[in-house]
């Protein structure tokens, strides 16, 4: 039952196969089991027992209030939860207990959803590992794999043991590892440059980013206000646009949510052929660092469109190379102003210091935040600053419409869709993530992912195939603003032709029997 | 200061403000007057930046002064400029707080829809170029009651910029002659007020109250002074003034202060200065930190504020999104400048009086009531609301809504004076009585009290006899043509009829029966 897609269990659910509570306890054992991958910061167990005692009355009365009710869901630690602490997996925000819910976390209760808990991430969403937290990195669950073992066996050169585990990639590491090692059904993340897509792709899994102004930001911890969207982590494409379903739409506390999405997404209908659309693929996208093996899945997924009767065209976005320098600036910038509220007076953590308020403030600051979050205040406040302000924020302004521009002109030239990479490589060994600091390899792992929060675009990471490690490797689809739907059609289309294979962890588990249905899980995949 | 004491869960409130840049002067218009009205003058420059000042002194240059005004007004408004929570006068401290309001993490702005009206009609009746697209901005500094660290502002693109008051001074010689002058406004801005911080000295706390300040002005003035035809001074910023009084004085005493700087050979530092309201001088503030760089940066998450009228109204929009400038314009009232120019046309008022009548709230439509339901002459009741009437209220600290006297009764009480049926200083007493809230009319007043002017010319011509025949001295002085010594007989006569009596008619009895 764990395996299965969230689609799948909530008609489980609706038969009476099983119950919500049933269900509920699976998944907290399951959590209990993989408490080593440090996937959540906080279970909420209590919450989540009793949403589902509620549930479980609402379907004996035959009265569920959706396709979520009874389905357990995580949510990302940056995401306010009424009365459940929220940390952002930072000192400066430990204790905290928000008094309000975000609106996604709000609609996904509202539907009915079970709240299994929060997910880890590098510290305010600053990273691309999920390793830079202040409760310690995620261990990606592929490490565990049936698959990735299977292949290092064969490899002389590989270390035994555990020291070798895998990242997650990041910075909604917690919540891929969470979908990806069955402990609940979907998740949220968020995205600012990448963050939901990039674990995606590490742990196998769907992770979608909608249209900036498609989904409520209210009570998401910002990073960057204008790039953060609340993102998606599920099993499959079905289960994302499901979950999108009952997220999007306008939020009277949200100003930058749209009133009228051009298209509001349903459920999915299923593409019969692809030969009214037109695939475009970024030649600038194609760089020296990706892995050739990312490179030669890329081309054969081309092939398959074209195949298929897709028209699959080159296109250049030209101005590709200087967004994460832009970025830099305009992230930076905003996390300088983000930050700025925590200061110890009202919420979160407060020194011992007294002397005075400025230097309460500055040894708060530097007790709460650590070295990646105060590198980047430093940063922005140096570009905020009067006689910057012109040479680097104003100027990355600039190259961001440049950089949203390029992709207009893409989708004005007939694309519908564009398909790249969403990472250089494979989920990497920890050991070897951490060779370099967390700026460097934000620079590096943003770089398929975060021109597209520059343009405010929808995007989704689709797991395509297992590389000769035998690890995941995720596709990027790229969709012009508000054609999410249209985007995930193609992504659904898409997935139902590669038959990604189920991550195989009975090794991991093998007392945990009700997830030992080996042949179901195999069979849980991405057929419906 | 030591640490402030609040904690999460403490509540408080925002306000909005609107900021007008006043305009200034640059060394143009010659300047006028004695040494000593280089102060006076000054002192009326609340209603008067483009005052200057002069330095009479043979061979050396004159003074102009420069002065700037930025006024921070709350909007009256339900709720605050960026969140649903309330805005009450005097509300418990931190018991109107949103969560917006107390910065939690993730919450957002959401602008006020009655505070952009009010910022609208503001700039309409400032005579404002409104900007149908104007943006928010964030103003980065750190103290205690900002709790997010930023202030949401509009530097870039205000709402409305390049406006323009016209108004009168009294300073001519002739009593009631009215100068026209005009101020430049540079800009109308929609900005978020901070909160209000309250430091407990003995105990070592600031205690931060988010309901936000309280105050409904507060002024910044910016000086400076130069020698016309010369660049403009270094220029100080006198901070926090809350009374057209206070800022009057401050600038009278910072523009004294920074030409004694100059002659005496000293220089004026750029910083800014606080307001002694006991001394009546200006301090400097001493900022501890250096410049403050307040790292603007865009609000990103307010969209540009979009503001339409009649011709770019989109069509089909919901009237609940949109604002239309036209349509606010509409609802526009008369503005004060036209008022008082009607009321100077109408009735043939002194133009000073017009100012008393529109600056005291609910007087002008009280004044407007009494003519509506009296016979008496426009001047008359003028007179009786501005003196008698204001008179009262003032020195019981009353608002006109608060009055005990409705402008029916004193319609009827001046309808008794024009047609002398009592006189005018029975109509004073007539109207202390009012004042006592008795619930008895005018004439119920008069008849009881028997205020009426005698009639009787026989009876008064008896009266005048006998105070004549009483003082003779008196009478003496008349005839040996000391002009003032009638005003003693009428008031004898007057005081003798228990004030019933027309002086005008005692005059004539009197002035009949000394020459003959």
């Amino acid at each position: 039952m764990l395996g299965r897609t969230l689609r799948e269990v909530s008609a489980a659910l609706k038969q009476g196969q099983i119950t919500p509570t049933e269900l509920c306890q699976k998944c907290l054992s399951l959590i209990k089991k993989t408490k080593f991958l440090n996937a959540y910061i906080t279970v909420s167990e209590e919450v989540a027992l009793k949403q589902a005692e509620e549930s479980e009355k609402r379907y004996k009365n035959g009265q569920p209030l959706g396709d979520l009710d009874g389905i357990p869901i995580a949510v990302k630690d940056n995401f306010s939860t009424s009365g459940i602490e929220t940390t952002c997996a930072s000192n400066m925000l430990k204790g905290y207990v928000p008094p309000y819910n975000a609106t996604v976390v709000q609609k996904l209760l509202d539907q009915g959803a079970l709240l299994m808990g929060k997910t880890n991430l590098d510290e305010f969403a600053m990273g691309s590992g999920s390793t830079d937290g202040v409760f310690g990195p995620v261990k990606n669950p592929w490490s565990y794999s049936k698959q990735y073992r299977e292949k290092r066996k064969q490899n002389p050169h590989s270390k035994s043991g555990d020291s070798d585990w895998l990242i997650t990639g990041g910075s909604s590491g917690g919540s891929a590892a969470a979908v990806s090692a069955f402990t609940c059904y979907a998740a949220l993340g968020s995205d600012t440059g990448g963050s939901t897509r990039n674990p995606a792709a590490h742990c196998g899994l769907v992770g979608f980013k909608p249209s900036y102004g498609l989904v409520s930001r209210h009570g998401l911890i910002p990073l960057v206000n204008s790039m953060d969207v609340p993102g998606i982590l599920t099993r499959c494409v079905d289960d994302a646009a499901m979950v999108l379903g009952v997220l999007a739409g306008h939020d009277p506390k949200d100003s930058t949510t749209v009133h009228d999405p051009i298209n509001k997404p349903l459920v999915l209908s299923s593409l019969a052929d692809v030969s009214k659309l037109c695939i475009g693929i970024p030649k600038e996208y194609l760089v020296p660092e990706l892995s050739s093996e990312i490179q030669s899945l890329w081309s054969r997924a081309a092939d398959l469109f074209e195949s298929e009767g897709a028209k699959v065209i080159e296109v250049s976005l030209p101005h590709t190379s200087y967004s994460i320098v832009c970025y830099h600036v305009l992230c930076t910038s905003e996390v300088a102003s983000n930050m700025a509220r925590f200061d110890g007076l009202q919420y979160g953590h407060r020194c011992d210091i007294d002397v005075s308020t400025e230097a309460m403030y500055a040894a708060t600051r530097r007790e709460g935040f650590n070295d990646v979050v105060r590198g980047r205040i430093l940063s922005g406040n140096f570009f905020l600053l009067k006689e910057n302000y012109e040479n680097y924020f104003v100027k990355a302004q600039k190259v961001r419409r440049l950089i949203a521009n390029d992709f207009v002109n893409a989708f004005n030239s007939g694309v519908d869709v564009l398909l790249t990479p969403t990472t250089l490589s494979e989920a990497v060994p920890y050991l070897e993530f951490i060779k370099e600091d967390n700026r460097t390899r934000s620079a590096q792992d943003d770089i398929f992912t975060q021109p597209v929060n520059m343009a405010g675009l929808p995007a989704v990471s689709i797991p395509v195939a297992l590389s000769n490690q035998g690890l995941p490797i995720g596709l990027q689809f790229i969709g012009r603003a508000f054609y999410d739907q249209q985007l995930l059609t193609v992504a659904k289309w898409f997935e139902k032709q590669v038959q990604f294979p189920v991550i195989q962890l009975q090794e991991l588990m093998d007392d945990c029997s009700a997830i030992l249905e080996n042949e179901k899980l195999a069979s849980v995949s991405l057929k419906q | 200061m030591a640490a402030p004491v609040l904690r999460r869960g403490c509540r408080g409130r925002l306000w909005a403000l609107a900021c007008v840049d006043g305009g200034s002067c640059h060394g143009r218009g010659a300047p006028t007057g004695s040494p000593s009205n280089r102060i006076r003058g000054q002192s009326s420059v609340a209603q008067q930046p483009l005052h200057t000042a002069q330095k009479p002194r043979k061979g050396e240059h004159n003074w102009a002064a420069v002065v700037g005004l930025e006024i921070h007004a709350q909007i009256s408004s339900n709720s605050k400029l960026f969140s649903g929570s309330q805005v009450r006068f005097s509300a418990p401290p931190n018991s109107l707080v949103s969560f917006f309001d107390a910065s939690l993490p993730g919450t957002l702005p959401v602008l006020n829809r009655r505070c952009v009206e009010a910022a609208v009609m503001t700039g309409l009746a400032l005579n404002c170029h409104i900007n149908k697209k104007s943006l928010f901005d964030r103003k980065h500094y750190f103290y205690a009651d900002l709790p997010a660290g930023y202030q949401i502002t509009q530097q870039r693109l205000p709402i409305a910029v390049n406006g323009s008051l016209t108004y009168g001074v009294s300073a001519g010689k002739e009593r009631g002659q009215v100068i026209p002058k005009t101020v430049r406004v540079k800009q109308i801005q929609l900005e978020q007020d901070s909160g209000k911080s309250l430091h407990d000295d003995l105990r070592s706390q600031t205690l931060i109250d988010l309901n936000r300040a309280e105050g409904q002005l507060r002024v910044d003035a910016n000086i400076s002074v130069h020698h016309p035809g010369e660049p403009l001074g270094v220029r100080t910023e006198v901070k926090n003034l809350n009374s057209i009084r206070f800022l009057a004085k401050a600038i009278d005493y910072e523009i004294q202060r920074q030409i004694n700087e100059l002659e005496n050979g000293g220089e004026i530092l750029n910083e800014t200065r606080s307001f002694h309201e006991k001394l009546g001088c200006t301090v400097s503030m001493r900022d501890k930190e250096a410049k403050q760089d307040y790292r603007f940066m865009p609000e990103p998450n307010l969209p540009p504020l979009l503001l339409y009228d009649a011709t770019s109204l989109p069509i089909g929009a919901d009237p609940r999104q949109v604002i239309d400038i036209d349509q606010i314009r509409e609802t526009l009232p008369e503005l004060p400048s036209v008022t008082r120019e009607r009321l100077v046309q109408q009735y043939g008022m002194l133009p000073e009086h017009s100012f008393t009548l529109l600056n005291e709230v609910g007087l002008l439509e009280f004044f407007q009531n009494v003519i509506k339901e009296t016979r008496a002459e426009p001047k008359k009741v003028t007179s009786w609301v501005l003196n008698i009437f204001l008179g009262y209220l003032k020195q019981e600290n009353l608002a006109v809504s608060e009055s005990p006297v409705t402008p029916s009764a004193l319609a009827e009480l001046l309808d008794l004076l024009d047609s002398r049926t009592i006189s005018s200083s029975a109509a004073k007493q007539v109207f202390e009585e009012l004042w006592k809230r008795e619930g008895k009319t005018p004439g119920q007043i008069v008849s009881e009290k028997q205020l009426e002017l005698m009639q009787d010319r026989g009876a008064l011509e008896q009266f005048c006899y006998s105070v004549m025949k009483d003082h003779p001295q008196v009478v003496m002085d008349v005839k040996k043509g000391n002009p003032r010594a009638i005003n003693k007989l009428i008031g004898l006569v007057r005081k003798a009829t228990l004030n019933r009596a027309d002086p005008a008619v005692i005059k004539e009895i009197l002035e009949k029966q000394l020459s003959s």
